[in-house]
């Protein structure tokens, strides 16, 4: 069993509140200099530039989880992580048929630019990222795992965007892998405070949205190997695998 | 006033939870965010909202609201509505905005804070 250090949670210049210093590149650097094994990408409502850095991380020896912080009707945020390239493009297609179409006032959100691996503006995303989904929660959830992948409840103790703070509770039925906290919490005052049970996995994240932030808080993944099963059954807590969340290491 | 006046008042669907029709209104809530009517409403108020999700009811059984209004032509997620008639509360729906069915509720139920016309 080896120990790995992520960060599941990181914007790119893509989010419209993410720095335009978050390009690919400058977050791969950041990750390298963080000493990151494990970074996940998740823009707002958009996987489009998650590839791109997980090719170039690839490169510096850093796994990629490829991603979105989906924001459900409800406006609650969720991680999203597919399992590959072919899934990662047909929960795009979800995202795209599932997005209303708002266009994006850069002057008022700012730019979602969408860059390739050199730092070159591709494209500017026309439709407004940060609105919420057509798709409640619960549908959101069951096309991630239709799709194999990983489905986290964001930033749990923050008073917006929060499945607490939008739904007042977690609702039954609702699958999760694990549950994140932010750098502002402790992994025993949310357990408290939410009434969250040992066996559910808690994971902190930094949600960086600049190049400094990424790593304020991380993960301690407890696993073979960086493969996306690994990771799952990691964040499940099979076999003598499991997750550390260290929200306030880097304060 | 029962929860059947309100929908004969304003011709509301009943969507579900016909068995809560007979429940009293006391007075009503407005809000989407479902921590703060688990924080904040009272015991046989009628929430008026745009959330369609099954926690909705579940906050609406928690708390004894009287019945709960969709706004804006909204219509229950199945869950909902399986949760409602489990619940025996009403789901109400409108093709009005918050604002206007707010507006005519609070006229029905506190007539006296309505003043008259300046003259």
């Amino acid at each position: 069993m080896k120990v790995f250090r992520a960060d599941l949670h990181i914007h790119t210049v893509l989010s419209p509140c993410g720095d335009l210093e978050m390009s690919p590149r400058n977050i791969v650097e950041e990750a390298a200099r963080k000493k990151l094994d494990l970074i996940g990408i998740t823009d707002h409502n958009s996987t489009r530039q998650a590839e791109v850095v997980r090719q170039l991380a690839h490169q510096r020896g850093i796994a990629v989880l490829t991603g979105a912080e989906v924001t459900t009707r409800e406006e609650v945020h969720c991680l999203a992580f597919l399992p590959d390239e072919e899934r990662r493009l047909l929960f795009q297609h979800f995202l795209d048929e599932q997005l209303p179409v708002i266009p994006n006032s850069e002057g008022r959100f700012g730019y979602q630019a969408l860059v390739d691996a050199s730092d070159n503006i591709l494209e500017l995303e026309e439709r407004l990222l940060i609105t919420g989904l057509r798709a409640g929660i619960g549908e959101v959830e069951q096309e991630v795992h239709r799709l194999g992948g990983l489905f986290i409840p964001a930033h749990i103790d923050r008073s917006v965007n929060s499945i607490f703070s939008q739904l007042g509770f977690i609702p039954p039925g609702l699958h999760f892998e694990a549950l994140e906290i932010t750098r502002f919490v402790s992994e025993e005052s949310a357990r408290q405070r939410f009434g969250i049970a040992e066996a559910v996995t808690l994971t902190a994240s930094s949600d960086a949205h600049y190049p400094q932030d990424i790593g304020a808080a991380c993960s301690l993944f407890y696993m073979h190997d960086l493969s996306f099963a690994e990771i799952r059954l990691a964040l499940l807590g099979r076999d003598g695998r499991k997750v550390m969340p260290q929200p306030k290491e880097n304060r | 006033m029962k929860v059947s006046d309100l929908v004969k008042e304003f011709q509301l669907t009943v969507f579900s939870g016909e068995s809560g029709l007979d429940r009293e209104v006391e007075g009503g809530y407005v809000s989407d965010l479902l921590s703060d009517v688990m924080g904040f409403s009272r015991e046989n108020q009628v929430w008026i909202t745009l959330q369609t999700h099954q926690n909705v009811v579940a906050i609406a059984s928690l708390k004894d609201l009287a019945a709960v209004i969709l706004v804006k032509g909204f219509r229950p997620e199945e869950r909902m509505l399986e949760h409602s008639n489990n619940e025996g509360i009403p789901v109400l729906g409108t093709s009005l905005s918050t604002f206007e069915i707010a507006g005519k509720l609070y006229r029905l139920l506190c007539p006296e804070e309505i003043l008259p016309p300046a003259v």
